[in-house]
């Protein structure tokens, strides 16, 4: 049987399929082998980390002055797809160093900034994190407890309060932390800053336990009279907000390919199995209710992927593409827990065991729903600015 | 200081081989760098980085294999060089050897050539050894470490495994090496790499450029066809018994009766 390369609204370049094999290739050979294990205990898996570093893929969109590949959005989505479709939990470390890191060190910080974090972060040096969330305050950024108070002399912020579900918090070595400077101000009174996590005052908290992504590490981050340099400040002073969301436009692009890549895998092992097993005297796929599940699962994946290239396609070309980016993770991670599903449904008990990677994918799909953004906010982004209507 | 690298595409090893009806061997239309090259090329880049040399990746065969020159500028290697012409078409070993030999010639420089252990698609090394011969140079094979090599002084000094253990082996340059699986951890291509590889035109040298003539791609030995394998035809028996004890003696007497003990 012919399998058709996915139909993509644009041709990729030779280069772009030649970075896709590349990264397949990789992922099959490195990441694949071990994913379950990871997973089951629950460490990061450093080595094939810093290998993933190696190669560029902690810095795909980053310019090479900066330690970055120098390549577009669509690259982006192509190997995240690849990683994710291997293991979601590496995905998920590259997400947010390339999107959230990365995308804000460039797009806002100074040349000094630049060299000094982004540099480190895109050749894959050290790994990043992005820290937003409070154990008090999700969606609601701005009910956010944490407090940077500048001195007197205007030299340093003194940084007081605690970050939770922060990815890579337990490894990361460059944090882009976002904390409340004026706090009358509400949302409009969030700053970025850039933390060495080697300072006094800053400690990591508790590492969650968590359902999926069992290999990228989470936790909460303690600030107590952190000093922060001015220097560090991202952007002017209330610009935090703006920053976090800007990012997060980029890092929805991420997310949605994360999506795909476990959709992918879940896809992919369904239908293999549903050739070859057999039940009642027949391949399993011979059934209409198999088929059924074959048909909805291929077309909202196809779905998803066109969605995420539209996307990507609107972060190369336009300013804003917010909805775009809001659509495609909405969609895409919907899609992905209804593929991976459908998938453990497919296998039946063999999908319920840990001795396929199916459930492993359905556990792993649930994040995309959530993170960088629940389903709900995005349908709140996306009928906001199609309405205009706050 | 320059190093020939010297590359084939081969069937993906997870390819379903057949044969068709015509006697024309099927394995898909997916080639991969031939896993054993991909040492020879890590090496050579480690070899390069060591000693600033120049490395030259070097393939026989039509366009498909581009990839898998591709593949070598995006680990790291300076050029890639396809030979190949109409005339090679369907050549056998010693042809391949008289096609690499004449290109190193004619890249003039070249001190080292290395090869990967075998091509698995056809398991021979033949290829090996004849283009050494053709080059009239030095052959240390199955390579399983570069212990020094001094280019001012033209020296190279190896280990190689042999049947019984490994030898230490020291030879002049120019020479030929073939390389062991275990030599290195295959390197992967960066971006920038592959920026740069997909950049990249590939220059074809046919027979004329390489001051061949049309005799010189005559082949001794031709393959006139495939045949699949027979059909093995085995079954499957459940030894019935009381205990793991009485199913093993059982077992023992039908290995017996069998005479396969």
């Amino acid at each position: 049987m012919t399998t058709l390369d996915p139909v993509l609204p644009i041709a990729l370049s030779d280069e772009h399929v030649m970075l896709r094999d590349a990264v397949r290739d990789f992922a099959r050979r490195e990441i694949v082998p071990s994913a379950a294990q990871f997973d089951e205990s629950g460490d990061v898996p450093l080595d094939t980390i810093r290998k993933m570093g190696e190669m560029g893929l902690m810095g795909i969109e980053t310019p090479e002055e900066y330690g970055g590949a120098g390549m577009d959005t669509i690259a982006y989505v192509l190997a995240m797809i690849e990683i994710a479709k291997a293991d979601a939990s590496h995905s998920t470390v590259m997400s947010v160093n390339n999107s959230l890191v990365n995308y804000v060190l460039y797009k806002f910080g100074t040349e000094a900034q630049r060299q000094k974090y982004l540099v480190a972060v895109a050749s894959g040096e050290k790994v990043g994190a992005y820290s937003l969330t409070e154990p008090m305050s999700g969606s609601d950024a701005a009910t956010m407890r944490s407090r940077a108070v500048l001195n007197g002399a205007g030299t340093h912020y003194t940084i007081n309060g605690r970050k939770s579900w922060v990815t890579s918090g337990p490894v990361a070595e460059v944090i882009v932390l976002f904390t409340m400077t004026e706090p009358a101000e509400g949302h409009r009174g969030i700053s970025a800053f850039l933390i060495d996590t080697d300072r006094p005052g800053f400690a990591r908290g508790k590492k969650e336990p968590k359902l999926g992504i069992r290999a990228s590490a989470t936790s909460e981050l303690v600030f107590d009279n952190y000093e922060c340099p001015v220097e560090n400040l991202i952007g002017e002073p209330g610009m935090g907000f703006k920053i976090a969301m800007t990012a997060l436009d980029a890092g929805r692009i991420g997310i949605a390919s994360q999506a795909i890549g476990i959709a992918e895998a879940a896809y992919e092992a369904s239908l293999d199995y549903a050739r070859q097993r057999e039940a009642f005297g027949q391949k399993i796929g011979q059934f209409q209710l198999i088929q059924q599940k074959i048909a909805d699962m291929k077309t909202r994946l196809e779905a998803s992927r066109l969605l995420t290239f539209n996307a990507a396609l609107a972060k190369m070309r336009h300013p804003r593409y917010t909805t775009e980016a809001s659509m495609a993770k909405l969609f895409a991670s919907e899609a992905a827990m209804f593929i991976t599903h459908q998938a453990i449904q497919i296998h039946g008990g063999m999908g319920y065991s840990k001795e396929l990677p199916l459930e492993r994918y359905f556990r792993d799909a649930k994040i995309t729903e959530i993170y960088e953004g629940t389903s709900e906010i995005q349908r709140l982004v996306i009928a906001r600015n199609e309405l205009g209507l706050r | 200081m320059h190093i020939a690298v010297i590359t084939k595409s081969v069937p993906d090893t997870e390819a379903v081989v057949s044969v068709d009806a015509g006697g024309k061997l099927l394995a898909g239309d997916k080639l991969v760098v031939n896993p054993w090259d991909e040492y020879a090329i890590t090496e050579a880049i480690l070899l390069k980085e060591a000693h600033k040399a120049k490395v030259t990746i070097l393939a026989v065969g039509p366009e498909q294999h581009n990839e898998a020159l591709k593949h070598g500028l995006a680990i790291g290697c300076d050029q890639a060089i396809r030979v190949w012409d109409g005339a090679l078409e369907g050549h056998d070993s010693l042809v391949y050897a008289k096609a690499v030999a004449a290109a190193i010639q004619k890249l003039g420089d070249v001190t080292l050539v290395m090869f990967g252990r075998e091509l698995p698609d056809i398991a021979s090394d033949a290829h090996i050894f004849q283009t050494a011969r053709k080059l009239g140079w030095n052959l240390l094979g199955s390579v399983s470490k570069i212990e020094a090599l001094d280019f001012a002084a033209k020296t190279i000094r190896v280990r190689r495994l042999v049947e019984q253990g490994t030898e230490v082996l020291s030879s002049r340059l120019p020479a030929v090496i073939s390389v062991l699986k275990g030599i290195n951890e295959p390197k992967y291509p960066t971006f920038i790499g592959i920026r740069k590889a997909s950049k990249t035109e590939i220059p074809v040298w046919g027979l004329s450029a390489l001051g061949l003539d049309a005799a010189a791609a005559q082949g001794q030995a031709a393959v006139t066809g495939y045949r699949e394998l027979p059909k093995r035809e085995g079954a499957v028996e459940i030894i019935e018994g009381a205990s793991a004890q009485d199913k093993a003696a059982k077992l023992v007497e039908k290995l017996f009766a069998e005479k396969v003990l």
